[in-house]
């Protein structure tokens, strides 16, 4: 199999539009955390979420109209406006714009979602009831399909090579990776343009989510404090929104055209639980053999791992499930590994969170510095491992690896090695 | 009123295809002057239909290519 890299990162997260804003920002210590806007939520137990900051552009707010015609976005959700310019923004960084058909039909996208078109739907749904169906818009199915995120790129930028897309809730960004990574193992591409998506800050997504019980309910007087994993007064995830896309590379075709390295995928490890729609599995098995599977093909031993971006999303079990795997996997061997939430500053960006997450961990690699885990003032339980809390921290990162895990039951594991 | 209607239809036809208002000429075809594509002149006939409270049915709808089509029916169909 070929040697992959990855020589691009886009990103739209609730901390900034762009990869090097939003990663100073979650260095710095900030959170993009704040109330609802845009909807009635008087009503909904949980009124607080991780908007992506919106504005004409400067200081790092996004700005539809930079990646879309006007026109265009009216007819598609935000997770698809997203998608292009966290894609957009990863072709321009990797500076790979194929021209020639030859490279075109060897360049593909990966990009999913892990519920899509939400806020449309529902909106069209209303729609349906109140006027009829002459008044449902053409636009309505195209611009709600998760794999449309890849279709829109795929047609901006003149990419004919495999288009395809996951979808595996929380662990889609990641899943996308991976996959994309082994087409271009498998010589299916030379390069691809993979990550994840959502927006599903809306009215019926935050009353969805709050049906589970998995949003945080106890911080909406202090939005910036709801988001805390390994707490002990941790009480749900914060939902955030947003896209992250890398671009991958065959490492032969990346050094024939002189592109910048950020790190290599090394690693990726899928599992499933087989146990419950919503709930983690209390054994933590699944995740535990997404990484066993992970660093197994990455061909390292646990204690090669210098830092885990984890999937720790502030809710009661999964974050002690996902400690306890990680020290199961470490066995007795001395730990010198940091692992932090980087969710406690961006929020669950669900089916984008592995992509923003996956680029957090390559950007560790690259300036040899861990993200902190915020509000974290008591772990909930004892551990050796370094948890982060609160302020970055400098350290030798030579592997990270970035885990998501979905509702279903899905796990994904991603590991990336330093650039040469 | 004639005039009104006119109004009418190339204010919408500037909203939804996103073009100048000096291109919305009553010879101006959907497709091959103003960008639109299939899906664009379906959700156009369904902008039509709401502004002026009338039914296109499919048939009509598929013989309104130009600016000058759109509002000879509309004028048509709303002096009814």
């Amino acid at each position: 199999m070929r040697r992959v890299v990855v020589t691009g990162l886009g990103m739209v997260s609730p901390l900034a539009s762009g990869v090097e804003a939003s990663w100073s920002r979650l260095i710095a210590g900030q959170s993009g955390a704040g109330p609802i806007h845009g909807f009635e939520t008087s009503d909904l137990p949980c009124r607080i979420a991780m908007h992506v900051p919106r504005g004409d552009g400067t200081d790092a707010t996004f700005n539809p109209d930079q990646w879309m015609e006007p026109k265009e976005q009216r007819k598609v959700d935000d997770f698809i406006l997203y998608a292009i310019a966290a894609a957009t923004q990863a072709l321009d960084d990797a500076d790979w714009h194929p021209k020639s058909y030859e490279d075109q039909i060897k360049t593909g996208v990966l990009i999913g979602a892990g519920i899509g078109g939400l806020g449309g739907i529902y909106e069209t749904s209303i729609i349906l009831k109140e006027k009829g169906p002459r008044r449902v818009s053409p636009f309505f199915i195209p611009g709600r399909l998760i794999n449309l995120t890849g279709g829109y790129v795929s047609i901006m930028h003149g990419l004919k090579g495999p288009n395809h897309s996951v979808v595996t809730a929380c662990s889609t960004g990641s899943h996308a990776i991976g996959d994309a990574a082994r087409l271009i193992a498998l010589e299916d591409a030379d390069v691809m343009v993979a990550g994840g998506a959502e927006s599903s800050i809306n009215r019926i997504g935050i009353a969805g989510f709050c049906a589970c019980r998995a949003l945080s309910t106890n911080f909406n007087d202090r939005p910036k404090a709801a988001s805390r994993p390994y707490d002990k007064d941790r009480d749900g995830f914060v939902m955030g929104e947003g896209a992250g896309c890398v671009v991958l590379e065959s490492y032969d075709h990346a050094k024939a055209r002189g592109a910048k390295i950020y790190a290599e995928v090394v690693g990726y490890g899928m599992s499933g639980d087989a146990y419950h729609i919503t709930a983690p599995d209390p054994t933590g098995d699944g995740a535990y053999r997404a990484m066993a599977a992970a660093i197994k093909r990455a061909g390292i031993t646990a204690s090669d791992i210098d830092y885990v971006n984890a999937h720790g999303t502030s809710t009661q079990l999964g974050d002690e499930l996902e400690l306890q795997a990680v020290h199961r996997l470490l066995g007795n061997a001395p730990i010198n590994l940091s692992l932090s939430s980087t969710k406690s500053a961006v929020g669950h960006l669900l089916g984008a969170a592995g992509a923003v997450e996956a680029i957090f961990s390559i950007l560790a690699l690259r300036d040899q510095i861990v993200p902190p885990t915020l509000n974290l003032d008591n772990p909930s339980v004892e551990t050796s491992i370094d948890l982060v809390p609160h302020t970055a921290r400098k350290r030798k990162v030579d592997f990270a690896l970035s885990n998501s895990f979905g509702f279903g039951g899905t796990n994904a594991c991603l590991i990336f090695r330093r650039a040469e | 009123m004639s005039d009104d209607v006119a109004e009418r239809v190339k204010k919408i036809v500037i909203d939804h295809l996103g073009v100048d208002a000096d291109k919305v000429v009553d010879n101006a075809n959907f497709i091959e002057d103003l960008g639109a594509d299939s899906l664009d002149t379906v959700e156009l006939v369904m902008a039509f239909e709401e502004e002026f409270g009338v039914e296109i049915p499919d048939d009509s709808a598929e013989t309104i290519v130009t600016v000058g089509d759109a509002i000879s029916f509309l004028q048509k169909a709303t002096a009814a």
